[in-house]
């Protein structure tokens, strides 16, 4: 660690809504709405929140595999939104991503060794032993066989593809992987096994992740610093022991009370949370999540909270702290 | 609490593909009781679904057919109902709702018209009396505005209030027995509390049986009276919420609890289980889980392991103890 990254400033990233028989735009998804983080080099950040938050759309924008609307990415100081297709070129070797699932993103035509390959040879390796040499080592840094070069994906188990997909990410010698619910897809045996890999990889070649997740018991498992995140805006983001131990907003309490306790003599009283994620189409005026916070005050539906820190290094979005 | 309102004995489906025999469920016992809450625990392929399916004769014939055994309620074994029968039960004594509420609505109708359906078809009753009792039961669930959103059509509802809607549905008839299969996997981890809060209170209000079925132990210690957990078809152990989370027998049972992260509890690595789920076509002879076990012994690989009763209602097919 040292230095940061990636310095992601004031990100922001809508998708236009089109009507009628011209198209006309009448509205707009902010799916990600003005983000700002740095992840350093070699941690995790984890990223959390509901489903339609905009983790994911960050996740690829970040990684410039989505144009951004408006705001800067900056990878060791440079900013990626400005580069043209060449100096992107030279960047997927740098950053890459996994999917949440695995079958989606293997072409059932192509062999194991054919969809890792085809990496290597898109970034310049034309000699095919010294590929195959690659491929191989790469399953068996994934915990394959190297053997499984000439299978097709349908011969695999979800584990073993998602294995398929991190050896995939892994061929061009990546410093920043982006994981985008790597392991919901996956059965809890198996889901163990892929997260005990993630974290081994991450040691064995210095790797730094933006981990996606909307269950924060993986989240608080991988993590060093966590994000949460609501409706395209970051609401809390603190050192994981921090954030699951001192919770400041009131969401990130309601998501930590909402962690099933696989112990039947623990089970707390859980903030249950009224009502539904509104729209990004049109967020609520002021804070974000006033329509569902417990704690909401008069203010906090008229004047959207800004994320700062009030202590250290905490920075939350919440009126509760002025 | 001790009446047995259904029984399920040797109870055996197997789907006939062209790759062979899958033998979803081989040779599964186990009892109900009123007013309990009942979880069948499993990973994908356990053959949890395909048990509940089976229950009221609803598995997909061909490829799949319920070869053996016997399921009575009161009794009365519904495997052998005539069909005139077994309509009387289905939905109106046994309900069922199901993992994706999406699939399970009519895009083109009202969820009002849908619950109210329900209502006409099975306590008789005229348009505007089913539309009140629909409103009713509506509110029960915690729909807000019942009266005004009964009008709406299924895509203006987000995934938590369609599963609430099922729920609805499922409770028109003041069934005796819930079968829930999955109800609060496709739902984010806010709406999926509020779920099993609804639960929790029906269980309370109405003194229903529940039949839940779920991949998460999690939510199952939260909720379930008793548990059973199944692996490749078959029962691996049962017995209560208590015997399994604080006695856990089965190896399997051992491993499902070790795996899951704690971020109360973080280290640096998880404790997966070794292995893949087998394949139900050529399963391997024996134990189904000794592949995968590490305290298998020679006996293991020869002969299926028999149930042995620890004590009272704890029971697991292993032959550490016998």
């Amino acid at each position: 660690m040292g230095q940061k990254l990636v310095e992601v400033e004031n990100l922001k990233k809508s998708y236009p809504i089109t009507a009628g028989l011209l198209s006309k735009h009448v509205a707009d998804v902010k799916a990600v709405d003005g983000v700002s983080f740095y992840i350093m080099e070699g941690e995790t950040l984890g990223l959390v929140g509901e489903s339609g938050c905009g983790k994911s759309t960050l996740g690829k924008t970040m990684l410039r595999l989505e144009e951004p609307t408006a705001g800067r990415v900056c990878y060791r100081g440079s900013d990626i939104t400005a580069w043209d297709k060449r100096r992107l070129k030279a960047f997927r070797k740098e950053a890459q991503m996994i999917f949440q699932d695995p079958q989606s993103s293997l072409d059932p035509r192509m062999t194991i060794g054919d969809s890792i390959g085809e990496a290597l040879l898109i970034h310049g390796m034309n000699d095919e032993p010294e590929r195959l040499g690659r491929v191989a080592e790469l399953l068996e840094q994934v915990g394959l066989e190297p053997e499984y070069t000439i299978r097709y994906p349908h011969e695999f188990s979800g584990g073993q593809k998602q294995r398929v997909g991190i050896a995939r990410a892994l061929a061009v010698n990546p410093k920043l992987i982006a994981a985008d619910e790597p392991v919901s897809a996956l059965d809890v045996s198996v889901q163990a096994q892929i997260l005990n890999l993630l974290t081994d990889l991450r040691g064995n070649f210095g790797l730094t992740y933006l981990f996606i997740a909307h269950d924060l018991s993986v989240i608080g498992h991988v993590s060093d610093r966590i994000a949460v995140m609501y409706l395209g805006k970051i609401a809390e983001l603190a050192d994981r022991a921090e954030l699951l131990n001192h919770p400041l907003h009131p969401y990130t309490e309601a998501l930590l009370s909402a962690i099933p306790v696989p112990d039947p003599h623990q089970q707390r009283s859980r903030i249950s949370l009224t009502g539904e994620v509104p729209s990004p189409v049109a967020p609520p005026p002021g804070c974000r999540f006033n329509t569902r916070c417990p704690r909401v005050m008069p203010r906090c539906r008229v004047e959207e909270p800004e994320l700062r820190s009030r202590a250290a290094d905490h920075p939350v979005a919440c009126h509760l702290y002025d | 609490m001790n009446e047995n309102i259904l029984e399920i004995a040797h109870l055996k489906t197997y789907f006939f593909t062209a790759r062979g025999v899958v033998k979803a469920v081989d040779d599964v016992n186990f009892s109900l009781r009123r007013g309990e809450n009942l979880c069948l625990v499993g990973e994908s392929g356990c053959g949890k679904t395909a048990t509940a399916l089976s229950i009221l004769r609803l598995v997909d014939s061909p490829p799949g057919r319920t070869v053996g055994g016997e399921v009575r309620y009161h009794g009365e074994d519904l495997l052998r109902a005539s069909g005139d029968r077994l309509r009387q039960i289905r939905g109106n004594r046994i309900a069922m709702i199901f993992q994706d509420p999406q699939s399970s609505l009519n895009p083109v109708f009202t969820v009002g018209d849908q619950v109210a359906e329900q209502v006409k078809l099975h306590l008789g009753l005229k348009h505007r009396q089913a539309m009140e009792k629909a409103v009713q039961l509506m509110e029960q669930v915690g729909i807000p505005m019942a009266d005004e959103r009964m009008k709406d059509y299924p895509h203006q509802f987000s995934g938590g209030m369609k599963q609430r809607m099922m729920i609805a549905a499922a409770l028109s008839c003041d069934p005796e027995i819930l079968i829930a299969d999955e109800p609060t996997t496709a739902l984010d981890t806010t709406i999926k509390t509020q779920i099993l809060d609804i639960f929790r209170e029906l269980k309370q209000a109405r003194d229903m049986s529940i039949l839940f079925i779920t991949h998460d132990l999690g939510t199952v210690a939260g909720i379930a009276d008793r548990i059973i957990v199944m692996y490749g078809g078959r029962l691996a152990e049962a017995g209560t919420t208590l015997d399994i989370f604080d006695h856990p027998k089965h190896p399997y049972t051992h491993g499902l609890l070790k795996c899951l992260p704690d971020i109360s509890n973080r280290k640096d690595r998880l404790t997966p289980i070794p292995g893949m789920i087998p394949s139900l076509i050529k399963p391997p002879d024996g134990c189904i889980f000794y592949p995968r076990c590490e305290w298998h012994m020679p006996v293991c690989l020869q002969k299926r392991p028999e149930e042995i009763v620890i004590s009272g209602k704890h029971r697991v097919a292993c032959y550490l103890y016998s």
